[in-house]
């Protein structure tokens, strides 16, 4: 299998660069904020291993909410955020890009802090380039390619079902039997899968008995010691304010019209951490735990009982002060946050209930995002204009993807019968 | 804590009656002329309230003021952004909306015989009456002093005989609200699907099912004593208490395309197939239950109607996921397979061991409308339903069921399809296609049949909030 990784550049900018940035961040869409994929700025569809991508001025609206923790954070940045996910690793795909597009990032990048004309582009890149905290890839191992390539398959597939149902074929072995010859006959073609690299592997294993090993130090630890945090946590969570400011709905219209205009749509959110080592702690250890999860557990489909995502990820930026989240998933945001809010509350609750103004937790699970207005409105108001976005596959669902593959996983499998091959014909 | 609901003289009765037994009815749309006249007109009109079912009522008349509306009446903007962002926007204004709710193509806005940008009506007025008695009912509505005040237009419907244009029983399944307070919202008992709903779900001011309150326009000063007292809010009186936002689509039906189609392409059990019920007898294709299922009987029509899930068809072999009743109301609980024991439960919300596909779609307790609508239209002539639903949250409840369950293409897993019959069958963006529809055939894989054409077209709406006396009270009295 090809692993998948990501890549985040994170760039200062002043806030009296903003304008021009959108301006000519604006310019790369085919319609607002969706990248044209041959725009000649950074023409994403000429990089196949690219999967989805973009482009976002991170402008918090929401500092001043630190005033209730008696806090503040004048010199907030405001930065350009570049980020995609990609197959195989994202370093040599920054190369190309910096050696392809590179007048295009240079403009793009001139708006912000530290660029000039002599800057060296991918040092300048680099020295910018921020780790996910957390990281979630729909289905490890599934290629822009592969996806491409299945997706026709379906179409292909499809037709020939429907060509032989005109003729009176309806055996599901015969259908089995023509649709595979057919495909050998006439393609599509398919990809075969790549031999998963070692260094990746023997990187994965490690982290797995890494992760194992801190898990069964850390777990005795933290259940030892549960009476004493809980009670902390506790502390925390009954004197916490929650704010209930509600979110500014122009704003929320405007960035709602780059939306549902087909199945995907991106989200890009910023939002501080409630002040103090604590919290942080917190952030930082439910991060490392759902990144562990996802790179485990959560990688053929869902994150826990949510099936719409392709791509997500959680950054702590500004020392611990901040945290990005980005994401790109099926459906409507209203949809999406619903879906999340009745599968997986208690899994919002762990991640976000540390961001400042969150509804009210108990023991870090509960109550929270089950607060549904208040949860909502919470995203809502750090929700940021995702400027430019791109998506390699662009009407396809999660769904969708992991369907495809099991219809080339079923036309591959040489006699398949009975119910399985009655399942496999009604996928197509 | 769950109550009793005991204001029966403050709330719009059209939240608990269809009026079956009213056949005749009319819905008139008024732009306020005159606002002094028009908030006259408003404080002297009373509304038929649930306390007036006591005995049988042989008239109704229902009020309800979209966001202008409230504007032309006088309300301040600071009351009227206490609404829900959805009821302030309206429903065409925004093109982002639009989209969600499938007003794009033929159904835009822009081509709307009411209701388009610039043109919402500001009230609405329903009258339901016996057979031949909607006359009288009207003139002594419209009179002098509302003719000072409004302008209207009329929007008729056909005598109401259980049947939509399409020739199906309407109307059959129907939320059941709980009235009498019994219901505590998010236990064990919910991870099954039940068809009993929280009031608040449909009237504002009362738990919700996440055991909340919707937010709405809660009032500081309220000298004249016109407004209850928010239940969630001690010192703030509630302008939302009692009434519930009030959606009205106008459906044109193609029913002359309707026909052809399905009967050039298989005939009866292909309309039944793309509705989900049997076209003589409303029974649903899905097989019923064995288990009881909460708010559904003791009556037999309803267990006929009702008593059903489609846990037993997972495979949507004898209704299509696609079919319309079962986008519009998938039936499921809050973690597929139900109650199963504790520690099922927790493996459920990890996301082990539950169906990938039944999981799609969860919690369909969130996602209920009460409808009222009508049909319009003879045969031969323009037809079709004057859709109406009521809710307390439209993003929640009415747009989600429009937009994620009924027109999105991608709904349970499938790739092309919209509702059978609602589909607006605009490609999306990507060029992917809407307008598929697959029938389940016996013993063998589905019928695709291929590009459907539009059924039906949007042809107006609007929101409006449906006060509570009390409320309607205060707004004809402020400004």
């Amino acid at each position: 299998m090809t692993p998948q990784s990501e890549f985040l550049i994170l760039a200062r900018l002043a806030p009296d660069k903003v304008a021009g940035l959108r301006a000519l961040l604006a310019g790369m869409n085919g319609r607002p904020g969706l990248a044209d994929p041959k725009n000649p700025l950074v023409p994403f569809g000429d990089f196949p291993t690219l999967h989805v991508a973009r482009f976002a001025v991170l402008d918090d609206q929401t500092l001043g909410d630190l005033a209730a923790f008696n806090a503040s954070f004048p010199d907030a940045p405001v930065y350009l955020a570049f980020l995609g996910d990609c197959d195989g690793d994202a370093e040599p795909l920054l190369d190309e890009m910096a050696a392809r597009c590179s007048e295009g990032l240079r403009r793009i990048f001139s708006f912000c802090d530290g660029f000039n004309q002599t800057t060296d582009l991918r040092r300048w890149m680099a020295a910018r380039s921020v780790a996910a905290s957390a990281g979630y890839v729909n289905t490890a191992g599934r290629t822009v390619i592969q996806a491409r390539e299945e997706a026709v398959l379906h179409q292909a597939l499809e037709a020939e079902l429907a060509q032989a149902a005109a003729e009176g074929v309806t055996a599901p072995q015969a259908l089995h039997e023509r649709l595979s010859a057919q495909v050998l006959q006439n393609g599509p073609a398919l990809t075969p899968e790549a031999p998963t690299p070692l260094g990746w592997l023997l990187g994965h294993v490690g982290a797995f008995l890494a992760g194992a090993l801190i898990l069964l130090v850390v777990a005795p630890i933290l259940l030892v010691t549960a009476p004493i945090w809980l009670l902390v946590l506790r502390r925390h969570e009954t004197r916490d304010p929650e704010i209930a400011t509600p979110y500014d709905r122009a704003r929320r219209r405007a960035i709602a019209q780059a939306e549902d205009h087909d199945v995907t749509n991106p989200f890009t959110a910023i939002g501080a951490i409630k002040p103090g080592l604590f919290r942080l702690t917190i952030v930082r250890g439910v991060l490392w735990l759902l990144n562990f999860g996802n790179s485990m557990i959560y990688k053929s489909g869902r994150l826990a009982r949510v099936g719409t995502i392709h791509f997500a990820r959680w950054v702590v930026i500004d020392q611990g002060r901040r945290v990005l989240f980005c994401s790109n998933y099926d459906g409507s945001l209203d949809s999406y946050m619903d879906d999340f809010i009745n599968k997986a509350a208690f899994g919002l609750n762990l991640v976000f209930s540390n961001g400042v103004g969150y509804p009210t937790t108990r023991f870090l699970m509960l109550g929270g995002a089950q607060r549904e207005e208040q949860f909502k409105t919470f995203l809502r108001r750090r929700q940021q204009a995702t400027d430019v976005w791109y998506k390699a596959y662009p009407g396809l669902s999660a769904y969708d993807l992991y369907r495809n593959a099991e219809i080339r996983k079923g036309l591959q499998t040489p006699g398949l019968s009975g119910e399985a091959l009655d399942r496999w014909l009604a996928l197509i | 804590m769950p109550a009793p609901v005991t204001e029966l003289d403050d709330i719009q009765a059209l939240a608990k009656a269809g009026y079956n037994p009213l056949p005749d009815a009319c819905h008139l749309l008024l732009r306020v002329k005159d606002a002094k006249a028009a908030r006259a007109w408003l404080k002297a009109f009373r509304p038929t309230v649930i306390a007036d079912l006591k005995t049988r009522v042989k008239s109704a008349v229902h009020i309800a003021i979209s966001a202008p509306g409230l504007r032309a009446l006088g309300v301040e903007e600071a009351v009227i952004g206490g609404f829900s962002q959805e009821f302030v926007d309206g429903m065409a204004a925004d093109p982002a909306r639009s989209r969600r709710l499938g007003d794009v193509g033929a159904n835009a806005p822009a081509g709307w015989a009411w209701g388009g940008a610039g043109a919402e009506p500001h009230l609405v007025l329903l009258l339901f009456a016996e057979a031949d008695g909607l006359g009288p009912l009207r003139a002594a509505l419209v009179n002098t002093a509302f003719e000072a005040a409004f302008t209207h237009t009329e929007l008729s419907t056909a005598r109401r005989d259980g049947r939509e244009p399409f020739g199906f029983l309407d109307g059959l399944s129907q939320p059941v609200v709980d009235w009498a307070g019994k219901r505590t919202p998010g236990g064990l008992p919910d991870l099954d699907y039940g068809n009993a709903i929280t009031v608040g779900e449909f009237l504002l001011g009362y738990p919700n099912e996440y055991g909340l309150y919707t937010s709405r326009p809660l009032i500081r000063r309220d000298p004249a004593r016109l407004l209850p007292e928010a239940q969630d809010a001690p010192g703030w009186f509630d302008l939302g208490r009692n009434g519930s936002y009030l959606v009205l689509r106008q459906l044109e039906q193609d029913v002359d395309g309707f026909r052809s189609f399905v009967k050039a392409n298989g005939g009866e059990a292909l309309a039944e197939s793309m509705v989900g019920r049997k076209l003589a007898s409303g029974e649903p294709l899905a097989t019923h239950a064995k288990e009881p299922i909460r708010g559904v009987g003791p009556k037999q029509d309803d267990l006929r109607y009702n008593a059903f899930t489609f846990d037993s068809d997972a495979e949507g072999r004898l209704c299509p996921y696609s079919g319309h009743i079962r986008r519009a109301n998938p039936r499921t609980g809050d973690i597929p397979g139900g109650d199963q024991g504790l520690l099922k439960m927790l493996l459920s919300m990890l996301g082990f061991g539950v169906d990938r596909r039944a999981d799609t779609i969860a919690s369909s307790r969130f996602h209920r409308l009460l409808r009222r609508g009508r049909k319009y239209g003879v045969a031969g002539g323009a037809q079709g339903l004057h859709f109406i639903a009521l809710n307390a949250n439209l993003g929640r409840q009415f747009e989600f069921v429009q937009g994620a369950w009924l027109g999105s293409p991608k709904f349970a897993g499938m790739t092309a399809e919209q509702d059978p019959l609602l589909g607006a069958r605009q490609p999306l963006e990507s060029g992917q296609a809407t307008d598929a529809f697959r029938m389940p055939q016996a013993g063998g894989p589905c019928r695709d049949l291929g590009a459907l054409p539009q059924f039906v077209t949007v042809k107006g709406g609007a929101y409006f909030f449906m006060p509570g006396v009390r409320a309607l009270k205060w707004i004809a009295g402020n400004g």
